[in-house]
């Protein structure tokens, strides 16, 4: 019962992502296209996100921790 | 309530009274003093019913989500049209002939793009055939597409008793049973079908006058003129009304017909913000002190064009407001009361009886028996000079066939019905059901959180639905569990806000409105619609409030 609520709830949010891209009224082949697409930039997006996100986070943090740590180094 | 003894007492007698009434300005039709109404006010002049109204605005991402959809079906669009421009595809659209490529193009391809690209796809929700009366059910002949709605076959099945929330049967008068329809019936064995001449030559009936006489009487007017066609009534008197030099005041989202009547009439056309009274007073004021565009002179004629139930919003004409103007600026007024004529108002008389005012203050009233009479055909009535002058001049009077005999028998009837004048209070209870359902529905609608446009007592629900993609989804599910609805799309209605729109009629019962709630209530959590951010109140109003002068 509760396996055939979840699915029931993923075909849901299926179903707002074809209504809401309007990609429920296109032919098969062009939402089969159209999926593809989505889901290359989609993937494209998160590897980026996996990729730099981290190395930028640590500089921003050393960047800021200079100007602000450093300050009481150099009075000393 | 009704009194039929005071309808039967004579037919003078009756008249007279109703004269002597109508210019104290207290109107008493069928014994039913205006008293009774919650809100009936005598004088007229500024009616002090509550106009609450609804325009709400969807949330922000609704709207950014309705482009993104019809961003994907444009691109989409393009692809499609770049294959089939390259023979990658079969064209199934009117294309020219190999011999005549080089001559000027016959189709202009690119403004085809919105039909041939988005509508096509989800044309099966439009043009759906019928076959049985439009009453409150229907039957639909079922049909299947094997090319994704280019081309339909029917597979010979029929689906029957589809609650029908399309159809503008709002007295429920679209009927078949044999009972009613007695007179009808007896009229097209004496008269036939056809006239086979116009208004000016042999075309006018003794029926035709009987039905102008009820129709003024109905309406509390001196004079009716009927047409046989609603559309064409305004595109052919319009020109007849008014000509160049003359300004017309329209409002912004008013029929095809009305703008085509006034472009037709060669006046210089304005438009003022849908029902703002403030934009319709500073276009007044524009033309009064500006007077024509070069010569500076006077305009020989102002008329503003409203209409009474604007059939996309579902909102309520501002009459009092508008009158007052009109009679501070001295300018006429041409009301449309194609849908609330029958629908509105206490007896079913338009909305001049709805804000208690009195029918001389409307200059010209038009109308059509197309919705709640369930017959065709329009009329225009007003004081007896007008409507005499309209005899002779109509384009439709010198040009058009005239009503044909049993559809005026079915308008006689349907009125007389509705009047109290075949002794029974049908018509009155017919007016006052729909009332009920129409509140019914409206509040159900705002409980369960959608957005829904238009006035608190208007029959005409617009439901939004907002994205492209919904569109079809919404009006083949609800087929699928036997609900027939009309859904809206862009060229009707602006870009961003598709919507539903609902007829309630009088011949539905609470059952079927509330199959039809449950089956929204489903269907709105699973389209995810309950865009509402408010569920009981009204939305305060989206302009400022106008002020201005009253004069008395």
């Amino acid at each position: 019962m509760d396996i055939k609520r979840v699915k029931d709830y993923f075909y849901w949010l299926y179903f707002q992502y074809l209504l809401i891209t309007c990609s429920y009224v296109l032919e098969p082949w062009e939402q089969s296209m159209f999926h593809t697409i989505t889901v290359t930039v989609f993937a494209m997006v998160l590897y980026t996100a996996y990729v730099f996100i981290p190395i930028h986070v640590r500089l921003a943090f050393e960047f800021f921790s200079q100007m602000f740590g450093g300050q009481p180094e150099s009075t000393v | 309530m009704a009194n039929p003894s005071a309808v039967c007492n004579g037919h003078l007698h009756y008249h007279q009274k109703q004269n002597n009434l109508l210019k104290s300005g207290i109107s008493k039709k069928n014994g039913i003093t205006k008293g009774i109404k919650k809100n009936g006010v005598s004088n007229g002049s500024l009616s002090k019913k509550a106009f609450i109204e609804h325009f709400e605005q969807a949330p922000m991402y609704v709207a950014v989500l309705t482009f993104v959809g019809f961003g994907v079906g444009t691109i989409f669009g393009y692809l499609r049209d770049f294959m089939r421009a390259w023979g990658l595809e079969k064209r199934n659209v009117a294309t020219e002939r190999e011999q005549q490529k080089d001559f000027v193009p016959l189709y202009q391809d690119f403004e085809n793009f919105y039909t041939r690209n988005l509508y096509m796809r989800i044309r099966d929700n439009w043009n759906r055939p019928i076959c049985s009366v439009p009453g409150p059910q229907f039957d639909l002949m079922e049909r299947v597409t094997d090319d994704y709605n280019w081309t339909f076959r029917f597979t010979g099945r029929t689906i029957k008793n589809v609650i029908n929330m399309g159809s503008y049967n709002y007295l429920g008068f679209a009927e078949t049973d044999a009972n009613a329809l007695k007179t009808v019936a007896k009229e097209l064995q004496k008269y036939g079908t056809g006239i086979c001449s116009t208004r000016q030559e042999m075309g006018t009936l003794d029926k035709h006058v009987e039905l102008e006489k009820l129709v003024a009487r109905f309406l509390g007017v001196e004079d009716a003129m009927v047409f046989g066609m609603g559309f064409a009534t305004n595109s052919m008197n319009i020109p007849a009304l008014v000509g160049k030099g003359c300004l017309i005041l329209s409002d912004e989202l008013n029929h095809t017909s009305l703008v085509l009547g006034a472009r037709l009439s060669g006046a210089t056309i304005r438009i003022f913000k849908h029902n703002n009274i403030q934009s319709l007073e500073n276009l007044l004021k524009d033309a009064i002190i500006y007077g024509q565009p070069r010569s500076r002179r006077a305009w020989r004629k102002i008329i503003i064009l409203v209409e009474g139930i604007y059939s996309m919003e579902g909102s309520i004409v501002r009459l009092p407001e508008i009158v007052s103007l009109k009679r501070k600026y001295k300018a006429y007024l041409y009301l449309d009361e194609a849908h609330s004529i029958g629908a509105v108002g206490a007896t079913g008389r338009g909305v001049v009886e709805y804000f208690g005012m009195n029918p001389d203050d409307v200059d010209v009233l038009m109308g059509t028996f197309t919705k709640s009479f369930g017959a065709a055909g329009g009329y225009i009535a007003g004081k007896k000079d007008l409507v005499d002058f309209l005899r002779t001049h109509s384009h439709s009077a010198v040009y058009a066939t005239s009503m044909c005999p049993p559809v005026a028998e079915q308008i006689i009837r349907a009125m007389k019905c509705l009047m109290g004048l075949d002794g029974t209070t049908q018509g009155l209870q017919r007016v006052q059901k729909l009332g009920k359902n129409t509140r019914y529905f409206r509040r159900r609608l705002h409980e369960m959180g959608f957005i829904v446009y238009g006035n608190d007592d208007s029959p005409v629900v617009p439901l939004l639905l907002y994205m492209p993609g919904k569109i079809g989804a919404f009006a083949r599910r609800m087929l699928e569990k036997s609900i027939g609805v009309v859904v809206v799309g862009f060229p009707a209605t602006p870009i961003t806000e598709s919507r539903a729109r609902f007829c309630v009629s009088a011949a539905h019962t609470r059952e079927m409105l509330d199959t039809v709630l449950n089956a929204l209530d489903e269907l709105g959590d699973f389209l995810h619609l309950k865009y509402s951010r408010y569920s009981k109140s009204a939305h305060p109003e989206l302009y400022e409030e106008s002020r201005f002068e009253l004069e008395d």
